[in-house]
């Protein structure tokens, strides 16, 4: 086992409530007042068991555990609000624990956001050297680094032009060239791709991976992305509700935060929709449903361009002919993605007293990451149009699913900021540039 | 990677709650020296870009306030200036007290005009303040130019005047960093209270107008009742205004024990201000 470098012990944080964002004098006072009375009333949206240790305060990190040897590059995953930016921040100097303690061995650079302390009036050579330096890079590093950093970001002859002119793209890719170019001893970094353009993400997590490969550097890399955090990282931690869940080999991890009990349904279990609200006579009713996309690194869970196989478990009370039986997908905001319909195929079901399951397939699902939820229904059609007694069953929000980040290899499509709702694979056939001089002409630069 | 050259020994530093409020680590801030000359000149290039003037402004405000109290105080109020000519001697005052009041107001702010960087990187956070005080003891060295080009002029119209400089001039620099080490102090508490309660943001610029009437600037020390002398001169930029004034026309008060007396306010003030910024510092980011 190689030298430990960051170790961590019972680490935890507590925020207070109502004072997260403004304070005054009169607050306080009346605080003070009243502290007395006890009026401990923490909003619902907290788990119990995350309410910390006085009256309005809650445990944001708990008893978190854990070290990471030289050299190792270790994800952080779990949910928005799971803790992971908290434990950046704490390891990062940026705010202190409540409780606990940590060791750190090495000069800790820290990237929670590209870009920082940019100033938009400066020209982007000025600003490669204030963020560097902020980042904590010596102005002599960065000096020697110089052309190396201008040729990384490629925004060429606008190096000296103040940054406020620039494109999102152009400052994106200055402020990571800068950040691409520190040299810490340990790397702690934040959700920093989820911008930026493709190429350029996969560009700087290849400069990640060179750092711990080549010059034994740690990093610590928080992320939605379960597919950047499987390539990069050998061992992740898995956080929720701020406390330690899982800790070790990121496969095992990734499963485990993906079939972990959610307020979502799990992929690969029977899940009970005979209470739901419904309309329709009840003649016929969906009482259960089951999904999967057959995928054990997805743990079941649907994905981006993977396949879903869907069973429906019908109970009719009598014999019952159908023509269509469907289920919907929708999005948050209610629009429908997708509906599966049996009508497509102008067929009549013939439905025996008792229990039929309905097995269906979509083989590539292109939604992308998030949550949907799911409409099922069975009705007869009677010629053009639905009569009264032709809907059987309606059920407009049996469940919800969530369809998880995690692209298949060789799967083109770009799932981070700005993704489209519906997500396809594509080709690049080549990028032709009929307008430029041959080479020879073109001036050096 | 030349990195690797100044990494021989390992930096090792723990994370722990730390409620201590004497913890200074001025290795650090030494470590960090490349941060502060970039701020000072972010600072100094970014506020004048995009104006006609540019570092001009550093000279035209306090020359047109020194106008505007020549002809309100001098020729309305008729508040004598102990025989100097009048905008020489508001010149002079408003010298003294910019080194003050300048690096009060650039500091001030500081939690709350960083908060957005503070919560998203970590450096020594004494570094801001210091670079912002480093701005206005170059924008005050500005001033001081403008100061001695108008007492030039004046010398040049009436040679027989006498008005001129002292020979104790030569403390200028002490004493305009000992009036920024004042407004340094006093910055850094009101920034780490500010963080926490912003009613102070709102008194601020009040206090700060109140503070200067009780300053001698638009008046001479003199004119205060010998009754209330001392208590004016434990305003501790008082004794300073006073002997900038001294050093640069030879008129004013200077009296030597105020000003050891205003030296060590200033020290108390600046240190208890440093301990209580970097107390502030440690957790700041939870509450802004």
């Amino acid at each position: 086992m190689t030298e430990t470098v960051i170790e961590i012990e019972n680490l935890s944080k507590a925020y207070r409530l109502g004072e997260l964002r403004f304070g005054t004098l009169r607050e306080a006072m009346s605080r003070w007042r009243t502290r007395s009375r006890r009026e401990a009333r923490p909003s619902p949206a907290i788990a119990p068991e995350q309410v910390g240790p006085a009256p309005n305060t809650f445990w944001a990190l708990r008893d978190v555990t854990f070290s990471v040897g030289r050299g190792e590059v270790v994800g952080v995953i779990g949910r928005n609000g799971a803790g992971k930016s908290t434990l950046l921040k704490i390891l990062s100097r940026i705010t202190e624990p409540t409780s606990g303690r940590g060791l750190i061995t090495g000069r800790v650079g820290s990237l929670l956001e590209v870009g920082a302390g940019f100033h938009p009036e400066l020209s982007g050579r000025d600003n490669i050297f204030l963020n560097g330096a902020i980042l904590g890079m010596r102005k002599a590093d960065i000096r020697r680094q110089l052309d190396e950093i201008i040729e990384f970001s490629d925004v060429g002859a606008f190096i000296d032009t103040p940054v406020k002119r620039y494109s999102s793209g152009m400052y994106v890719r200055l402020a990571f060239a800068v950040a691409a170019h520190l040299e810490p001893e340990i790397l702690i970094v934040d959700e920093v791709l989820a911008v930026g353009d493709a190429s350029f993400q996969r560009k700087c997590l290849g400069r990640m991976r060179d750092m711990s490969r080549t010059h034994a550097r740690t990093v610590l890399f928080a992320s939605h992305n379960l597919e950047a955090v499987q390539r990069l990282c050998g061992r992740s931690v898995l956080l929720d509700r701020g406390r330690l869940r899982a800790c070790g080999d990121t496969a095992t991890v990734v499963a485990q935060y993906l079939g972990a009990e959610t307020p979502f349904a799990a992929a690969g279990t029977w899940i009970d929709v005979a209470g739901a609200a419904r309309e329709g006579t009840g003649e016929v009713r969906v009482v259960e449903v089951r999904f999967t996309s057959g995928n054990a690194r997805a743990a079941g869970q649907l994905y981006a361009d993977g396949p879903a196989e869907f069973e429906l478990a019908i109970e009719a009370v009598g014999a019952r002919r159908v023509q269509s039986i469907a289920l919907g997908i929708r999005d948050p905001a209610g629009q429908k993605l997708v509906n599966v319909d049996l009508a497509a195929l102008g067929e009549t079901f013939a439905l025996p007293e008792g229990r039929s399951v309905v097995r269906v397939r979509i083989e590539e699902l292109h939604l992308k990451p998030g949550t949907y939820t799911v409409a099922l229904w069975i009705a007869r059609y009677a010629g053009e149009g639905l009569g009264p007694g032709d809907v059987l069953d309606f059920v407009e929000r049996a469940m919800e699913l969530e369809v998880v980040d995690l692209a298949a290899p060789g799967f083109r499509t770009w799932l981070g900021g700005g993704a489209g709702v519906v997500t396809c694979d594509f080709e690049l056939i080549e990028i032709s540039h009929p307008g430029a001089l041959p080479d020879r002409l073109r001036s050096p630069r | 990677m030349s990195a690797t050259s100044r990494t021989a020994a390992p930096v090792t530093h723990a994370i722990a709650p730390n409620r201590s409020w004497l913890r200074f680590d001025v290795g650090e801030l030494w470590d960090r020296r490349d941060l502060l000359f970039l701020l000072f000149r972010r600072d100094f290039v970014s506020r004048y870009r995009q104006t006609l003037l540019g570092p001009a402004w550093h000279v035209l405000q306090p020359l047109a306030l020194a106008l505007v109290f020549t002809l309100v105080f001098g020729r309305v109020a008729a508040i004598p200036t102990e025989g100097a000519p009048r905008v020489l001697f508001y010149l002079a005052g408003l010298l003294g007290w910019n080194a003050c009041s300048h690096s009060l107001q650039a500091t001030s702010a500081t939690f709350g005009s960083n908060a957005d960087l503070f919560g998203k990187v970590y450096f020594p956070r004494l570094i801001v303040p210091l670079a912002a005080v480093l701005t206005s003891l170059v924008a005050l060295g500005l001033q001081l130019g403008v100061f001695l080009v108008v007492l030039a002029g004046y010398r040049l119209v009436t040679p027989s005047s006498g008005v001129g400089m002292h020979w104790s001039a030569l403390w200028l620099p002490l004493l305009a960093v000992e009036a920024a080490a004042l407004g340094l102090g006093v910055g850094l508490w009101i920034s780490s209270v500010t963080a926490r309660y912003r009613d102070l943001k709102h008194a601020m610029p009040f206090l700060l107008l109140l503070w200067m009437f009780l300053t001698p600037v638009i008046y001479p020390l003199s004119r205060v009742p010998p009754e209330y002398r001392a208590l004016a001169l434990a305003n501790p930029v008082a004794p300073v205004v006073e002997a900038f004034r001294h050093a640069l026309l030879g008129t004013g008060t200077v009296v030597p024990s105020a000003l050891v007396g205003s030296l060590a306010s200033t020290l108390l003030i600046l240190v208890s201000g440093v301990l209580i910024f970097q107390r502030t510092e440690r957790t700041v980011v939870d509450t802004l």
